[in-house]
């Protein structure tokens, strides 16, 4: 179990990075997750994680096709904002579990 | 008179028609299916198709050799559900009107989806094997071919039979082995998984057996076309894989119906809930089978295993009780290795494939996550249960339950 330090809270990550608690993302600590992937946030970017936030929230299963249909970003622009496996580092930026493409 | 209409006489549909026939008195219930196709299809024999095992007439039977008596049976493309008014429009616009709805109408496969996919190669190098004409046109190409890169590639996720891939892969290996010419077919396995399987600890026995057959997977591999003039698949991080035989798991989608209902997601899978099987719109429309997005495998093992709960949940919705009976997303699947051999994963929503052994009284124990001769019986003799027992709605000796008996538990 491994954890990070934002603006004096601690912050719980689970072995593969994602937080353990999606309930203590905010701004910053999606500022301090994108570091380790080297992508620096913008708009765009916190459009696309609220976006997967709010489909999280309803309980929908997230695919790379359902962002690309979202009207914020199409597919090879999702792509270009988190490059190499998008899916699986919007969500964990987002702070969201990670995407169990189901069998 | 009350009416229970099935929309969708695969697996799933007619299932259900023959246990609500059983269980519903024929002076209160009037039981119709309806479906546009008059053959049933035995799905899971379309993979030994291209390898010359099955041919067309050892999967196909008429659909109403299953449908029990008092059950009324109409043939017709449905065109939309009107969930507020309890209507059904079919497309030659006749309306049928019900009182409890199950939705079984399945998957299709959608190559449309994919750009460049149904083009000029479609059929001549580029194939898929989860309708009958790809399997048999595959099986012809098979025949003469002489060896290249053979490319297994998914284009989306969730699909159909989640084994049947890398059940492909195996096969070929042992059939191109068998005409002498293995040498001179490589063989990759394209996936937007970041491995062979989706679960951590199938994936890692079934990358070995992968592996030791000398088969290449490319994981994360999310195919944004296929180009037809230089024999590649193209991703949208622009990685590119050559082919020179292409066979494709095309996207998966419910059916147009569910879009005209507004009853989908973007796939158009109905949202449905995972345990009680009640669609999350209507209360008195249920979801069995592909079409629905509970989060397990598309596969006949869990239309199977869920129709008994149900059943049961149905039974207690008409009387006015609480539905108490809960499906765990139970999912068996046979994996065809090749050489006479085959493997078995047993799971559920919450535990992944473990290995062990499955006891089934009788036939039984079957090694699961192993690669043994009586799996591979088990796939074989699976036919004959399939259209004697598990269409009719019959008991099987196996609890619709996951159950722990036999598994090895692991860190």
């Amino acid at each position: 179990m491994e954890k990070i330090e934002v603006k004096g809270i601690s912050i719980e990550l689970n072995e593969e990075g994602f937080l353990t608690d999606s309930a203590q993302w905010n701004n910053d600590v999606a500022l301090e997750l994108a570091k380790v992937e080297d992508i620096e946030l913008t708009e765009k970017h916190f459009d696309v994680l609220n976006f997967l936030r709010d489909k999280h929230s309803a309980g929908e299963t997230l695919t790379i096709r359902k962002v690309g249909k979202s009207g914020i970003v199409d597919i090879k622009g999702l792509y270009d904002l988190f490059p190499g496996g998008p899916l699986k580092k919007s969500s964990r930026i987002a702070g969201i579990p990670k995407p169990t493409s189901c069998v | 008179m009350k009416r229970f209409l099935i929309l969708g006489a695969g697996t799933a549909g007619t299932m259900m028609a023959n246990k609500l026939r059983k269980s519903l008195s024929v002076d209160e219930w009037e039981i119709t299916i309806v479906d546009q196709h008059k053959t049933h299809y035995y799905q899971p024999g379309f993979l030994f198709i291209p390898f010359g095992i099955y041919n067309k007439q050892d999967v196909i039977k008429p659909k109403t050799d299953f449908f029990p008596p008092g059950v009324n049976v109409v043939f017709s493309e449905i065109d939309r559900i009107d969930g507020e008014n309890n209507q059904v429009f079919l497309n030659d616009s006749k309306v049928l009107s019900y009182d409890m709805l199950i939705i079984a109408t399945g998957v299709r496969t959608v190559p449309e989806e994919t750009p460049g996919l149904k083009d000029k190669l479609w059929y001549k190098n580029i194939f898929d094997f989860y309708t009958v004409e790809g399997a048999i046109a595959l099986q012809k190409f098979f025949k003469s071919w002489e060896g290249g890169k053979l490319v297994m590639a998914i284009a989306e996720m969730p699909f159909k039979c989640p084994v049947a891939p890398i059940e492909f892969v195996c096969l070929a290996d042992w059939y191109f082995t068998q005409a002498g010419i293995r040498d001179k077919v490589d063989i990759s396995f394209v996936t937007p998984l970041p491995g062979a399987f989706t679960k951590p600890i199938a994936t890692k026995m079934l990358s070995t057996l992968l592996e030791e057959k000398n088969i290449k997977v490319i994981p994360e591999f999310y195919i944004q076309n296929v180009d037809n003039e230089t024999k590649e698949l193209v991703s949208y991080d622009n990685q590119k894989v050559p082919f020179d035989a292409l066979t494709i798991v095309p996207v998966n989608m419910g059916a147009d119906m569910i879009e005209n209902s507004g009853l989908g997601d973007d796939l158009n899978f109905v949202p449905t809930d995972k345990e009680t099987l009640q669609s999350k719109q209507f209360e008195n429309i249920f979801v069995l089978g592909d079409a629905s997005n509970i989060p397990t495998s598309k596969a006949g093992s869990v239309a199977h295993f869920s129709a008994e709960i149900l059943l049961e949940n149905l039974m207690s919705y008409i009387e006015g009780r609480p539905m108490m009976a809960k499906f765990d997303g139970h999912a068996n699947c046979y994996i065809e290795t090749g050489f006479g051999k085959g493997a078995l994963i047993d799971f559920n929503y919450d535990t992944e494939p473990l290995p062990g052994t499955f006891p089934l009284p009788g036939i039984g124990p079957f090694g699961l996550l192993k690669n043994t001769k009586i799996n591979h019986y088990g796939k074989i003799m699976f036919r004959w249960i399939y259209w004697h027992i598990l269409l009719k709605g019959k008991e099987m000796p196996i609890e619709p339950h996951m159950t722990m008996a036999g598994k090895v538990k692991m860190k």
